[in-house]
């Protein structure tokens, strides 16, 4: 809007990670000299329900507390969530698409074709809008273990985006969760960040 | 959470702020009964206990009630005793607030700002700390993470300043606050300590010698000589405010002040609100300045007590006023910090015309555009010099 500013919305599903990522994204761009936001949107909490989390990051201190409606870059780490009503009592968004910009870019978890994404997101017309996919589940379970998409999917947007480098989310992953997680995962995610920028297409 | 920087910018929520500056505060006692959204405030300082980074007594109680009392009966023995909570956990203390406040014990209370019931509703408002206004606590609200962790070190000096000696609540947005990492640049624990400095309180119930008494039964014939000292000493809150917060700024380069002002200094139309949607106020003054219209912000900080003498005189320029509320005062015309800055006005030999808008209860969002459309109606009021509606519900 009147702010310089980039805003991100991520879809999940509860237990997905999506949450996390949005704060890993966040704690990322703050290492790199920004200002960020990064909060969820809370509905009424089950396994498995909707979840979306959402990043603000600038170059200038950010005062705008309101919800992020119009986000650029969208993040699906769940294809289920595509078609679906999603407000869950809030108003921010009731599809993936809603609102967003005409250049918008789209980062979708499935082992389909750009191509075929973009036609289950129903943005055949519009040109400018890009759509990237990789097999974030996939690529989860084998450097994770775990069905953890949210971790590849930092990586592809690293490499589809110009805001964050793969080297800022690795080093930030690094000095902010090796006390939290042994070494073993610390490289297993690192390794699938890492695969998550090499395998994205689009 | 793990926190390894204490200089520079980390990234904090605001319930974990709270919780950081409670640990650097170190207080002797905290009695915590968890709610949303300020439950990780209670969940991340009882980490802090579990692994001995302070030396608080953590009581876990069945109840809010339960745990202002027992903050109660920890700060009527000397100890400086904090908390947190929301909404129905607010109004569950409600009788131990009055209690609380006057037995002029010191208590900090994080109140993460959150809806009532019913229809019951996790988010938001305003209405548990609007209703608790006038229990005699010390009010101190916050537009960012920063300003939520800062408060609750200005806060603890007020309420244990010695004019004072009052509970002190320290209000921050449930969710849009609470829950969304920001950056935020935290002070040393030797800064804190030298800031908050240490607590001797004036009289505890373990001094035998002393034997002072607490809570007594008072009748006609004292009664309201507690109560006028009582409100004495929150007139006082206002200079020991002033006091701390200059010291604050002195020390660590935040300035801040009874209230914050953003290009108000000529302008026609202004918007007063507390608390996050400040932020999001500003936003569209600078878009509006753009366009050559006279707009500003006033953002109360310090509520209670109620500075109205510097509103007042901060706000007599304007022409018309636009009064923000995340609450209605039911049966009232008009929310709390209306009737208030309405009546602020009032002594004035040229009053501004002044609106009530109601916005953004139980979370409903508050956009750029709301604050536009306010401020559109606002200017309109300040060119006729009539408002067409007093009291509005937007948001809708």
């Amino acid at each position: 809007m009147m702010e310089n500013y980039i805003e991100v919305r991520w879809h999940g599903r509860a237990q997905q990670g999506v949450v996390t990522a949005a704060k890993v994204l966040g704690e990322a761009c703050l290492r790199s000299g920004k200002f960020v936001q990064a909060f969820p949107e809370f509905g009424p909490e089950r396994m498995g329900a909707p979840v979306k989390a959402y990043n603000r990051i600038s170059a200038e201190p950010i005062r705008l507390h309101c919800q992020v409606t119009n986000p650029k870059y969208v993040l699906i780490a769940d294809p289920t969530l595509i078609g679906m009503n999603l407000s869950g009592g809030m108003e921010s968004s009731g599809g993936v698409t809603d609102g967003t910009p005409e250049d918008a870019i789209f980062i979708v978890n499935t082992p389909k074709a750009p191509e075929e994404m973009r036609k289950e997101l129903g943005l055949e017309g519009r040109k400018d809008v890009k759509v990237f996919t990789l097999d974030a589940a996939k690529i989860s379970l084998e450097t994770i273990g775990r069905m953890m998409p949210n971790t590849p999917m930092l990586g592809a947007l690293a490499k589809a985006t110009s805001f964050i480098t793969l080297e800022a989310l690795v080093e930030n992953f690094k000095e902010n969760y090796s006390k939290k997680f042994s070494p073993k995962v610390i490289e297993g995610n690192v390794a699938a960040m890492g695969r998550g920028y090499e395998e994205v297409r689009g | 959470m793990a926190i390894t920087a204490t200089k520079g910018q980390t990234g904090l929520t605001g319930n974990s702020a709270v919780a950081y500056a409670m640990k650097q505060v170190n207080p002797d006692v905290c009695a915590a009964y968890p709610i949303t959204p300020s439950t990780q405030i209670v969940e991340d300082f009882s980490g802090y206990v579990a692994d001995g980074e302070v030396t608080t007594e953590l009581i876990t109680v069945e109840s809010e009630h339960s745990a202002m009392s027992a903050c109660i009966g920890a700060a009527a023995a000397g100890a400086r005793v904090m908390t947190a909570t929301s909404s129905q956990g607010l109004a569950l203390m409600w009788e131990m607030l009055y209690i609380a406040s006057g037995m002029r014990l010191p208590i900090v209370l994080a109140n993460v700002n959150r809806a009532l019931s019913a229809p019951i509703n996790i988010h938001c408002d305003h209405s548990d700390s609007m209703g608790a206004r006038d229990s005699g606590w010390v009010q101190l609200y916050s537009e960012t993470v920063q300003e939520a962790y800062d408060n609750v070190f200005m806060a603890l000096r007020i309420a244990e300043h010695k004019d004072v000696l009052l509970p002190a609540m320290v209000c921050l947005d449930g969710f849009i606050t609470s829950h969304a990492i920001e950056n935020i640049s935290l002070l040393d624990d030797q800064e804190v300590r030298q800031f908050i400095g240490s607590y001797s309180a004036k009289a505890s119930l373990l001094d035998i010698e002393g034997a002072p008494t607490f809570g007594a039964m008072t009748l006609p014939d004292t009664y309201i000589e507690f109560k006028r000292q009582q409100s004495e000493a929150m007139t006082r809150a206002k200079d020991a405010a002033i006091e701390v917060m200059k010291d604050f700024g002195k020390r660590f380069g935040r300035e801040y002040g009874l209230f914050e002002t953003y290009r108000l200094e000529d302008a026609e139309a202004a918007i007063v609100v507390l608390n996050s949607a400040a932020g999001t106020t500003k936003v569209a003054v600078d878009a509006l300045r753009k366009e050559g219209k006279k707009v500003g912000l006033l953002r109360p900080r310090l509520f209670r007590p109620f500075p109205w003498q510097e509103i007042a005189e901060a706000l007599k320029g304007a022409k018309a006023v636009a009064v923000l509320d995340r609450a209605d005062s039911m049966n009232a015309f008009g929310g709390p910090v209306f009737s208030e800055v309405r009546s602020a006005l009032y002594d004035l030999d040229s009053r501004p015309r002044v609106m009530n808008r109601i916005y953004g209860l139980g979370g409903r969002d508050y956009k750029v555009k709301d604050a536009v459309e306010v401020f559109n109606e606002a200017l309109k009021a300040a060119e006729t010099g009539r408002v067409d509606t007093l009291v509005k519900y937007i948001t809708l």
